[in-house]
């Protein structure tokens, strides 16, 4: 075991997997020579090769494309989009190509291509550089969506999602690449050494894609999230003195139905959080799988935390983030007597 | 370095490879072509790639003269100002020494404001800024060069056509503050300026959107039947991306007026311009591609991009066609503030680019030609320095992300919409009642 931060781990998952497969192979702007602008492939183009660990045009489009192509002919391409902003000029080839040439082809052809892209706010980074589109993805039938929380998952889905021989749209929450994080700005950030999921294994190993985490049992509520806010959920529930189990989902598509269900139908209250946008958000349907499957058992209405429905504005990040004092809110209501 | 050896994991594969994907043809050695890259850090700075036309040796073509005719004007390089300060040859503007002297003052201005941006960044007043350092000439000598009345399509890049429009700085500087009397409400990162008055788009962040907009406002000019035209800018890495390919195709099939200007600066944050397609041949020679006419200018070259851009602005508004103007120049400072360009180049460059420094040249043009001397030069830097910090301290009395006086944050739920839908309401009285939250509250 060795402690890495959640962008040590990403890159650890791709050094294992570039040196176990020689069909792996990288590809984005700025992933070559320079690393990536979070460092997240540092030091692997020297490692493995410049054909392997490619710089590319600036060009979403272009990149998912030549990936499809790539993957076509028996390479398994992991692309960068160097902002899940960015990752829209990429959109047609993501959805009506990657996503449906299984479909279209009777699985004759099939493209294993993992998308990385670090999303989310945190980081003053305006409305170009703190978007959450995941739900976007989630819609598209044929895409698995996957979004750590942590470096321990992170190098394992990773790897679990370069395995996959679907692809995958790989969400990198970047205000946790250099520890986690509980919502409060104000606070001095905490390193990853000081959680135990910064403690992830060198060598190979899997997390497997559709399977949830219960990050925390508990009796009082359950809380569904997933990236960032798992941890901003974590910090509410324990602020307002609530024994909340909180679920990590880790991977959208597949969702683990059961332990979100299992979990609802014991606490028979649940608060969804996430980052994106409300409307049409994935909460809504985490919501509906909720109702659908637990509704006999719901103590309260269900409640979701989430960003407001604006762009993410740069001045107000904070009153856009879904904070602490947001999640009061929602512990209010779901928690009123039954 | 490690190359695969893929018929040893073919072998002990099979059972992966399960539909017909063919690696059995792979070469041991990969043959992919990957664009060189001339120097990076611990290397020498080497331009020998770049391809050079000697000071006035460029004809000049009539404003009419049909693409296909004029294709040497994307593979040549228009240049002006020869090595000993004159101006040569036939795309001399032959402008009025004060004209020049104005377009000294606002790159001068641009390079100052830069500067004490960078510094308000790196002490925390601002979040982020961008320089444009060496790249003055492009911004100041082509917004001079068309009229007020024709919109301009900026990049982050290009704070010049804002600077030489007029633009007060106090407000450009609000914008970066993110202050109470930011243009664009706190909702955007610094350097993202626009002014409908003054017609200056609005800037993107996201990369070469504005390009075939561009296009579209010049069709509308046509269709309306006005002679103002549209201006757009764009850097070379982001020429890759899609949008660059629809301007220049809607652009060629309405020979709309408009001029799309790359600026090639030769960096892509750390990616060199091969990657995006610059090695093989010029970007300007794109344009004849598209049937549209191309000219590579020398952008460090006051004259030279003045006389390029009033050529195209000529031909544009007499309904010649569009043009792309390559504008070779480089970028001597970091991509942003969130870069380090002595991770991927080599250290001094700049000093070594062998088209100098816009500023220098055309300083030095002046001092020969027109009558500029150092005390003068000095006393503007001056001049231009005093304003600038007078304007910043002005700029902050309107507030800082750090201290007030803040905006509202209920300006976030403006302007989603004309009027306001209801679920935005809701969650604005949410987020005012989390404000009022006082165990939040910061």
């Amino acid at each position: 075991m060795a402690q890495m931060n959640l962008t040590q781990a990403l890159n650890s998952a791709m050094d294992v997997m570039l040196g176990r497969d020689p069909t792996v192979v990288l590809m984005g702007e700025d992933v070559g020579y320079f690393g990536g602008v979070f460092r997240v492939t540092d030091g692997l183009q020297r490692k493995y090769g410049a054909h392997r660990v490619l710089d590319t045009p600036i060009a979403e489009g272009g990149i998912v494309a030549a990936a499809i192509g790539m993957a076509v002919n028996g390479l398994r391409p992991v692309a960068e989009i160097q902002f899940a902003d960015y990752i829209y000029p990429g959109f047609d080839q993501i959805t009506s190509e990657l996503a449906r040439l299984r479909y279209r082809s009777a699985g004759d052809f099939y493209a294993p291509v993992t998308i990385r892209t670090p999303c989310g706010g945190g980081i003053r980074g305006g409305q170009t550089h703190s978007q959450s589109p995941e739900a976007v993805f989630t819609h598209v039938c044929g895409l698995n969506v996957v979004m750590p929380s942590n470096p321990y998952d992170a190098k394992g889905l990773l790897i679990a999602s370069i395995e996959e021989d679907d692809p995958v749209i790989f969400f990198e929450p970047k205000r946790l690449y250099n520890g986690p994080f509980d919502g409060d700005p104000a606070k001095p950030a905490a390193p990853w050494s000081t959680h135990p999921k910064g403690e992830v294994p060198e060598g190979h190993y899997r997390v497997p894609l559709g399977k949830a985490e219960i990050v925390r049992p508990g009796k009082d509520l359950t809380i569904v999230s997933y990236g960032t806010m798992v941890h901003v959920a974590a910090a509410a529930a324990s602020a307002h003195g609530l024994d909340a189990e909180i679920i990590d989902l880790r991977s959208l598509v597949p969702l683990d139905v059961d332990t979100i269900c299992d979990s609802v139908r014991k606490t028979g209250r649940c608060v969804i959080a996430h980052e994106a946008t409300r409307f049409s958000g994935f909460g809504a349907e985490i919501l509906s799988v909720v109702q659908e499957n637990c509704f006999w058992d719901l103590q309260a209405p269900i409640q979701r935390v989430t960003g407001w429905d604006t762009p993410y504005p740069h001045a107000f990040e904070w009153e856009y983030f879904p904070s602490q004092a947001r999640f009061a809110a929602a512990f209010r209501v779901v928690m009123e007597p039954a | 370095m490690n190359i695969p050896d893929y018929s040893v994991w073919l072998n002990e594969n099979q059972h992966s490879i399960d539909h017909g994907r063919k690696l059995t043809g792979m070469p041991r050695t990969p043959r992919l072509h990957l664009p060189p890259t001339p120097a990076r850090p611990g290397e020498s700075p080497d331009f020998s790639y770049l391809q050079l036309s000697p000071a006035g040796a460029v004809p000049r073509p009539d404003v009419n003269a049909r693409a296909r005719d004029i294709g040497y004007l994307s593979l040549e390089l228009v240049r002006v100002l020869d090595d000993a300060h004159d101006a040569v040859g036939p795309w001399h503007p032959h402008l009025d020494p004060a004209e020049l002297q104005v377009g000294l003052r606002h790159m001068l201005l641009t390079r100052t404001y830069d500067d004490r941006m960078q510094r308000n960044q790196r002490s925390g007043k601002i979040t982020f800024y961008m320089r444009s350092l060496g790249e003055e000439a492009v911004s100041v000598a082509q917004c001079m060069a068309l009229r007020p009345g024709d919109m301009l399509f900026p990049s982050y890049r290009t704070q010049g056509l804002h600077i030489a429009r007029g633009l007060p700085l106090v407000d450009m500087m609000c914008q970066l503050l993110s202050n109470t009397r930011d243009m664009c409400k706190g909702r955007q990162l610094p350097v993202m300026y626009h002014s409908a008055a003054q017609r200056l788009f609005s800037i993107s962040g996201n990369l070469a959107t504005q390009f075939p907009q561009a296009v579209g406002w010049a069709m509308a000019a046509a269709i309306k039947g006005e002679d103002d035209l549209a201006a757009a800018w764009i850097g070379e890495g982001s020429s890759a991306e899609a949008d660059f390919h629809h301007a220049l195709l809607f652009a060629a099939v309405y020979q709309a007026p408009v001029i799309l200007n790359l600026v090639n600066n030769q960096w892509a944050i750390s990616t060199f311009q091969g990657y995006a397609g610059g090695e093989q041949r010029s970007f300007a020679a794109r344009g004849p591609g598209y049937g549209i006419a191309g000219i590579r200018v020398d952008g460090n070259d006051f004259l030279a991009v003045h006389a390029v851009t009033q050529w195209a602005a000529e031909r544009a508004r007499i309904g010649a066609g569009p043009t792309l103007i390559e504008l070779v120049t480089y970028r001597a400072a970091a991509h942003s503030t969130s870069d380090d360009p002595s991770r991927y180049r080599a250290k001094d460059d700049y000093a070594h680019w062998p088209l100098g420094d816009p500023i220098e040249r055309l300083k030095a043009h002046l001092i020969k030609h027109a009558g500029w001397t150092e005390e003068r030069h000095r006393a503007l830097v001056e001049e231009l320095d005093a304003q600038v910090a007078a304007s910043w301290k002005e700029a902050v009395t309107h507030g800082t992300l750090v201290d007030g006086p803040r905006l509202d944050p209920d300006l976030m739920f403006e302007d989603v919409f004309k009027v306001m839908p209801p679920n935005l309401e809701r969650q604005r009285a949410a987020m005012r009642a989390e404000r009022s939250d006082a165990r939040w509250r910061k």
